[in-house]
């Protein structure tokens, strides 16, 4: 363990501000995670005839969007403020890019769930236009498909692009941590839904996936100095904890969920849970970091230490006053 | 979003934003904390001025500070810092004369102290100095405020400052953790106040600069700690202030925030400070978080696409 850095602070008062964002936030994550992951196995099980597990993964990724969308219009207070985003398109804003990839994505999903959902009517129902579902289908699956990663992968990058210590200094892994999440709970989800003759490649996905969560998520606190202590302490260290053991039981247990349908339904509530734990987990260290003037100012210390402050231009630091 | 620098480094934050070679010069504040008398004559006058709501006072229990800090209800605030360090190296030839005023002590009053209390010589002459610096937002070169947020309320004005257009603000609340200095926030409060639930910080009083007034809190800034002006003759300024006060022999000024390439290309609000900065609550190596957002989208994508090959290689496996 590294020793306890001395630094000094404005009574001990925070330097940067937490984000004002509370539980509506991680569950945007997670949800949006399982409904990029579920989109994707749609489409693989489409593509493969696995009938039970399109339907589910069709079905899991419009809930899964859903509750993302409730989640993220109860943080903004009312509807009309997500339509506010639309009125700009902003690269520099990882929540503008969001909202535009999810603007993309969403009504694909929503329409592959649809035609989803004509294709179990009884056949004398499917008559005028609902014909045209069985066109519609599998093209719009895969457009899901495709366009589900960047939902899974840019939520990091919201995260990330602050000054929250515990986010920023983890954008290089982040990323990579929250699709593996996407991918063990999505296939989590497929693996309760249906039956163990087409669970074979949810059962890769999800050990996959896992398996990417937990050493990107090693790396990620290797890389992250004196902030990755938050993910260790207090609340964010039980959902950190809780979230490793979930995911480790369940990738475990999917091995085996090729076997019986009972361990499947177990291990895909395991790795289920396990995201929800990830995303609250480092959700809540990124708050914790904010609010310690610690993780503000012992890692900016260390580089000014090293003679290294963060400069444009040629590399000669400038320094205006005498070190000390 | 145009030119090699939008992210980062030195650039003209008014032309960067794409005002044309008329636009006026930048505007800024350079704050010399050195000759701050905590008055918070800024504070009421800025409340006044901008019609911010009185939220916080309590009894906070840190010398003089019962404002708290920079937030949504408090766009310039004074912080006070006790200090066991001698008052500068000046000699001001008073020092014989000098009278203890009984300045209460970090210890109890047991007799030993006591005995030193008005003592002629230098050994018994208490330490002590009080720190005042009256922050602000930076109006940085580099804004992640600006940059992160996603309706667009944030934006440059033809002065280079930043300012949040409360009407298009939707509250998502990004800029919050985006700012390096924790200076902007949501207003969540008082009941029945403007703005509950936008953004919001100091505007370095558009409105007056839009008249060609100063700022409320310049002007009312009975010493000069705050100055108003031209951002380049203010930098120029700071530097004469800073060489003055190291002839002087205080050795321990230093500029914070003049420096165009720094972390935030230079902030349009700078400092003169006589400690460290995070001693007055300011990040001592502040960086915009967005000058590495093409390195995030750039692993986001490369995550994206381990997704997708992750996916189609789960189906390309054993048929079972
Ligand atoms: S100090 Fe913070 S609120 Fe002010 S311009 Fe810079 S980033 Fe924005
Ligand atoms: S809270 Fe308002 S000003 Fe801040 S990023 Fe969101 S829309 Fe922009």
């Amino acid at each position: 363990m590294v020793p306890e850095a001395t630094f000094t602070s404005y009574y001990g008062r925070p330097i940067v501000k937490p984000s004002p964002w509370e539980a509506d936030i991680p569950t945007y994550l997670f949800a949006g995670g399982v409904a990029a992951g579920s989109s994707l196995i749609a489409a693989g099980a489409d593509l493969t005839g696995r009938p039970t597990l399109r339907r589910s993964g069709r079905l899991g990724a419009v809930a899964a969007l859903s509750v993302s969308m409730v989640a993220l219009v109860h943080d903004l207070g009312k509807p009309s403020r997500f339509l506010n985003m639309l009125r700009v398109a902003k690269v520099t804003s990882p929540m503008s890019v969001g909202t535009w990839i999810l603007t993309l994505y969403g009504p694909f999903a929503g329409a592959v769930a649809a035609t989803e959902v004509v294709a179990m009517l009884p056949a004398r129902w499917r008559v005028g236009p609902l014909r045209l579902a069985a066109v519609v289908d599998r093209p719009a699956g895969l457009l899901a498909a495709l366009f589900a990663p960047p939902v899974a992968a840019y939520t990091a990058v919201l995260l990330a692009d602050t000054a929250t210590p515990s986010w920023h200094a983890a954008y290089r892994e982040l990323p990579f941590v929250f699709v593996g999440s996407a991918a063990a709970a999505s296939a989590g989800l497929g693996l309760v839904t249906s039956p163990v003759g087409e669970t074979g490649p949810a059962r890769r996905f999800a050990v996959g996936g896992a398996a990417l969560e937990l050493v990107m998520e090693h790396r990620m606190e290797r890389s992250m100095g004196i902030t990755a202590e938050p993910l260790h302490r207090g609340t964010a260290g039980r959902w950190m904890r809780a979230a490793k053991a979930l995911t480790v039981a369940g990738a475990a247990g999917s091995l085996l969920a090729g076997r019986s349908r009972a361990v499947a339904v177990v291990s895909g509530t395991a790795l289920l849970a396990g995201s929800v734990c990830t995303r609250f987990g480092i959700f809540e260290a990124g708050q914790e970091s904010a609010k310690d003037p610690r993780y503000t100012v012992v890692p900016q210390r260390e580089r000014l230490a090293a003679g290294m402050p963060v400069r444009s231009g040629p590399a000669a630091p400038r320094t205006s006053h005498p070190a000390t | 979003m145009a030119g090699k620098h939008s992210l980062f480094g030195p650039v003209d934050p008014a032309a960067d934003a794409g005002y044309g070679e008329d636009h006026p010069p930048r505007m800024g504040f350079f704050t010399d904390t050195s000759i701050c008398i905590g008055c918070k004559a800024c504070e009421v006058a800025c409340k006044e001025w901008n019609d911010v709501p009185a939220t916080h006072f309590d009894m906070l229990g840190s010398s003089y500070d019962n404002s708290l800090s920079l937030n949504a209800n408090q766009w310039r605030h004074v912080a006070f810092i006790e200090q066991a360090k001698p008052l500068g190296e000046q000699e001001s030839g008073l020092r014989r004369q000098a009278v203890d005023l009984g300045m209460p002590g970090m210890a109890p009053p047991d007799g030993a102290s006591a005995a030193h209390a008005g003592q002629d010589d230098d050994a018994g002459r208490p330490d002590f100095r009080w720190l005042m610096s009256s922050d602000v937002c930076k109006h940085c070169t580099h804004a992640a405020c600006l940059d992160v947020c996603p309706t667009g309320s944030l934006f440059r004005t033809e002065f280079g400052t930043v300012v949040v257009q409360d009407d298009i603000c939707n509250g998502c609340g990004y800029c919050v953790p985006a700012c390096p200095y924790g200076v902007i926030e949501r207003r969540k409060g008082p009941e029945g106040a403007k703005n509950v639930g936008i953004a919001q910080k100091c505007t370095l009083c558009y409105d007056r600069l839009g008249a060609g007034s100063t700022p409320a809190c310049a002007q009312a800034c009975p010493t000069q700690s705050i100055q108003f002006g031209d951002v380049d003759e203010l930098r120029e300024r700071a530097d004469a202030r800073l060489a003055q006060l190291h002839e002087a022999g205080t050795t321990d000024a230093r500029l914070y925030g003049h420096d165009p390439e720094d972390g935030v290309g230079g902030a349009g609000a700078f400092f003169l400070l006589l400690d460290e900065p995070e001693v007055y609550g300011l990040p001592p190596d502040p960086v915009v978080t967005t000058k590495d957002l093409p390195h995030m989208f750039n692993r986001a994508g490369v995550a994206a696409l381990t997704l997708l090959a992750g996916a189609a290689l789960s189906f390309l496996g054993r048929r079972r």
